[in-house]
């Protein structure tokens, strides 16, 4: 296949995994709707709702599976043929597959099968978000891009990412059900108090490690062979750096007495809010970030020495890493 | 705040505050707050130009943010307040809690507590064994299960998970190592530039340096010694797809050696720095030199060589400045524009691509005082005309140069000749000591093995206490898990499979009642 075909075999799966997507958020759609009508303690296992609900599982596989092939396909069209993360369009698609499949692998370990509905429908409005705003055409990779850190730094940035986003999920409901009084519908019949604040902890006690891992070792280790520096207070870094101080507050907020439970999930909000901020905002605010996302041989001042002097273009866009 | 306190219990009051995990939280979440606006307000260290740019487009900001330290918000005063005193919060709370710890490593597992079906998790059942028979199988079968056990008093108590607390003292000092390191750097370290033409090259030597940053406490002396020459610069472009223009490698081919005698070649590509000695050259830009020769009025050479021309967008479009103030009887410079693929696009000269396929130089010309005799310094890159007066056409339009490699023009009013030569390339090289990195990184290693251990070893303890009423055995069983993460249902099922054991062993059903 050449370059072209894999390009559009691509986007041709991403809107297949789109439209699966949208039928397995139907199907949970049916699903809840008709659990609506029951008190929240009757679990239905059999009949046409519960059917709905398997349905939307093995949609939502069928679009994983569809959605990783997008991405594959993406890697394949470029020349030379690379990881899929060169820009924010392909950080998106790879940031949701991650979403959708670790719903999918921890839906039985954790008795995830209520939150089908809400994870399909992020991935579907982040992926809808990222073809309309963020598509660009593939391109080859900067040079300096090309590291085997570029990608154990942004697999590893994305699945922290992925974990930290289904605990905000978790965090969210939690402070919703806190306040709903209702005894029946959706709210009424995700899982208990604790047993939300405690998913929610266990996503984020694995996603803060990993996190740590690509901000903290990976990013700096990239960062000194490609900028000479491997702390540079870039926008970039310094969100990500307060991304971690504030899930570090996250861990020490739910072992203090009075703060597990309502504080420890705004705190853990507070971070999610960082951590997309890190992502999508500082692009469109910060000029300075070295993280430029591969703009094509972006002119960037990049020492500090060059006071007064023209901006020098760097060599070759610098490691535009996508993540933190 | 208590009030009736003398000054020593004010201290110890003030002490346990700050040492408090609450403290610790608050001072987390404000250690976050305050690194933010070094994200929005360019930095010193960071961006020195934007800084720059930023303080002309706000003159009246500018003092405020100043005194505020917000040009270089990590050095100052506020934010070292904060992580200084979270380091020491760090150190209070940790010192005792590794007290504590070491203490408790050699501890026995605690005694059962009277009544355990109060605790979370619970179980019980009797049977016709023996009390101290299913004491001894418990033990067994718990230390089966990597427990620490102790029988006392009727009851077997044992505890695991005795890493989790080392995991959390280890994560919190390397915090502490970290920052060792990363202070290790700023201080003892150096960062240089110098952007060399292909065919030169330069010492490890500040004086050789076109900028050059030390740490507070470097020294000059302890720099290392060695040379490095730019012998040759490649570079490949791309000319189609949708990167078209973007150059896809480049590499600078040099040749160093050290003051021992050591020396080699060495290809210099991003992300492939040259370490020589603890000092590390990176490759950070590169443009053109135009070659240019001025020969006077009077027939002398009064400058030849290339010049470095900075490039100002992504093709490459170049700006410099000639000077030649031994030119007589008028020193001349030249001001302008490098394109190294010259095309006109709505009219207007520019350059499409940036290599050098159809190269050009337009250039303005001075003549009169450059200000360079008074032998204060100057940029090079930087043309004073204060004193200087433009050379004019006799329409009354500037006089303008554009020439090609090759091309000689000779000057009005008789200042003289010039010659574009050839182009040159030059390379930007960075040239940087980072000590304590590897401490930095080792620091971070360990946090995070640390933290490992802190987040996914689970301490349990468990008792299990069997007396003898009424010719059978009633058998309690109960387990506290006391990670934060808790795992109920885990737990429930370790209990119970502990409790199957024991029953199997017995081979005696009797009568059960669990509850978890
Ligand atoms: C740079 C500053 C700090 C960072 C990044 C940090 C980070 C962390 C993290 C990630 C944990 C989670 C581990 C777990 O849940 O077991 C933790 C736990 C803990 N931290 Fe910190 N910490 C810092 C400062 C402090 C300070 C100043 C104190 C003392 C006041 C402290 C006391 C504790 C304690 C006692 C735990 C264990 C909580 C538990 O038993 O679950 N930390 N810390």
């Amino acid at each position: 296949m050449t370059d072209a075909s894999w390009e559009t075999l691509s986007n041709q799966a991403v809107a297949a995994a789109g439209v699966v997507y949208f039928l397995a958020l139907m199907a949970h759609l049916v699903q809840w709707a008709s659990l609506r009508k029951l008190p929240a303690e009757e679990v239905v296992t059999e009949g046409r709702t519960a059917m709905a609900g398997r349905l939307g599982v093995l949609l939502t596989g069928v679009a994983v599976l569809v959605h990783g092939l997008a991405l594959v396909a993406r890697g394949m069209a470029a020349d030379p043929n690379r990881v899929p993360w060169g820009n924010m369009y392909e950080f998106t698609l790879s940031g949701t597959f991650v979403v959708a499949l670790l719903y999918l692998l921890l839906l039985r370990r954790f008795d995830l099968e209520w939150m089908g509905p809400l994870v399909v429908a992020l991935v579907l409005a982040l992926m809808m978000l990222a073809v309309i705003w963020l598509y660009d055409p593939v391109a080859p990779l900067t040079e300096a891009l090309y590291s085997p850190w570029l990608v154990i730094h942004v697999v590893s940035a994305v699945i922290a990412t992925g974990a930290f986003t289904l605990g905000g999920i978790c965090s969210v409901l939690y402070l919703l059900k806190e306040r709903s009084t209702k005894d029946r519908g959706y709210l009424a019949r995700v899982p208990g108090l604790t047993s939300l604040d405690r998913t929610s902890y266990r996503m984020h006690a694995f996603a803060f490690p990993v996190w740590t891992f690509a901000v903290l070792i990976t990013g700096p280790i990239w960062a000194h062979q490609a900028w000479s520096s491997y702390w540079n207070w870039d926008p970039k870094e310094v969100w990500a750096f307060i991304t971690w101080v504030v899930y570090a507050a996250y861990l020490h907020a739910r072992a203090t007495v009075g703060w597990k439970g309502r504080n420890a999930a705004y705190v853990a909000l507070v971070g999610l809010a960082t951590l997309w901020f890190n992502f999508i905002g500082i692009n469109f605010f910060s000029t300075t970030s070295q993280h430029s996302y591969a703009a094509p041989a972006s002119v960037e001042q990049r020492s500090s020495y060059d006071a007064g002097q023209v901006p020098l273009p760097v060599p070759p866009g610098p490691p535009a890493s996508p993540s933190a | 705040m208590p009030t009736d306190m003398n000054a020593r219990e004010l201290l110890r009051w003030s002490w346990r505050q700050l040492t408090s995990m609450r403290t610790a939280l608050v001072l987390l979440l404000l250690l976050a707050l305050a690194a933010i606006p070094g994200s929005v307000v360019p930095q010193e260290d960071v961006d020195a130009l934007a800084v720059s740019r930023w303080k002309n487009a706000h003159p009246d900001l500018t003092p405020v943010y100043e005194r505020l330290g917000l040009f270089s918000v990590y050095d100052s005063v506020w934010f070292s307040a904060i992580y200084i005193l979270l380091m020491i919060s760090l150190v209070g709370c940790i010192l005792p809690r590794s007290a504590v710890y070491w203490r408790a490593l050699r501890a026995r597992p605690p005694r059962a507590p009277r009544n355990l079906s109060r605790l979370p998790e619970h179980a019980s059942y009797t049977t016709g064994e023996g009390a101290d028979d299913v004491l001894a199988a418990a033990a067994r079968e718990l230390q089966r299960r990597r427990y620490r056990v102790e029988v006392r008093e009727g009851a077997v108590s044992a505890e695991k998970g005795y890493l989790r607390e080392a995991g959390n003292l280890l994560f919190h000092l390397s915090v502490l190592v970290v920052l060792v390191g990363f202070a290790m750097g700023g201080l003892f370290g150096f960062k240089a530039g110098v952007i060399v033409t292909v065919g030169n090259g330069f010492s490890n030597n500040p004086t050789q340096y076109d900028e050059f940053v030390p740490g507070s406490m470097f020294a000059a002396d302890d720099m290392d010694g060695f040379s490095v020459d730019v012998e040759d610069f490649d570079i490949t472009w791309l000319t189609e797809g949708p990167a078209k223009g973007q150059a896809r490698s480049f590499v600078s081919h040099l040749d160093w050696a050290t003051a021992d005698g050591d020396s080699g070649t060495y290809d210099l590509r991003v992300n492939h720095p040259l370490a020589i000695g603890d000092t590390e050259v990176f490759l950070i830009g590169h443009g053109y030199a135009p070659v240019v020769t001025i020969e006077d009025g009077n027939g002398d050479v009064a400058y030849s060589g290339p010049t470095i021309f900075l490039p100002t967008d992504a093709t490459f479009e170049s700006f410099g400045v000639i000077k030649a103030p031994d030119a007589r009887p008028d020193q001349v410079a030249l001001e302008g524009t490098f394109y190294p693929t010259f095309a006109l696009g709505d009219g207007f000269p520019r350059s499409v691509f940036g290599d050098a396929v159809n190269p050009l130089m337009s250039l303005f010309v001075y003549r009169g005082d450059l200000g360079l005799d008074d032998g204060g310094s100057q940029s090079v890159y930087v043309l004073d005309k204060s004193q200087a007066t433009q050379v004019m056409q006799d329409d009354g339009q500037p006089l303008r140069l554009d020439m090609r490699p090759g091309d000689s023009v000779e000057l009005p009013d008789g200042l003289g000749t010039v010659t574009f030569e050839g182009i040159q390339r030059w390379n930007k090289l960075q040239i940087s000591e980072t000590p304590g990195k590897l401490v930095a990184l080792a620091g971070v290693v360990l946090a995070l093995l640390g933290l490992l251990g802190s987040l996914f070893i689970r301490p349990r303890r468990v008792w299990v206490r069997a007396r003898e009423e009424d010719g059978a055995t009633a058998v309690d069983l109960a387990a506290l898990d006391r990670s934060s993460g808790g795992d109920p249902e885990r737990g429930a099922a370790e209990l119970a499979a502990i409790m199957d054991t024991l029953r199997a062993g017995s081979g005696d059903a009797g009568t059960s009642k669990e509850n978890s």
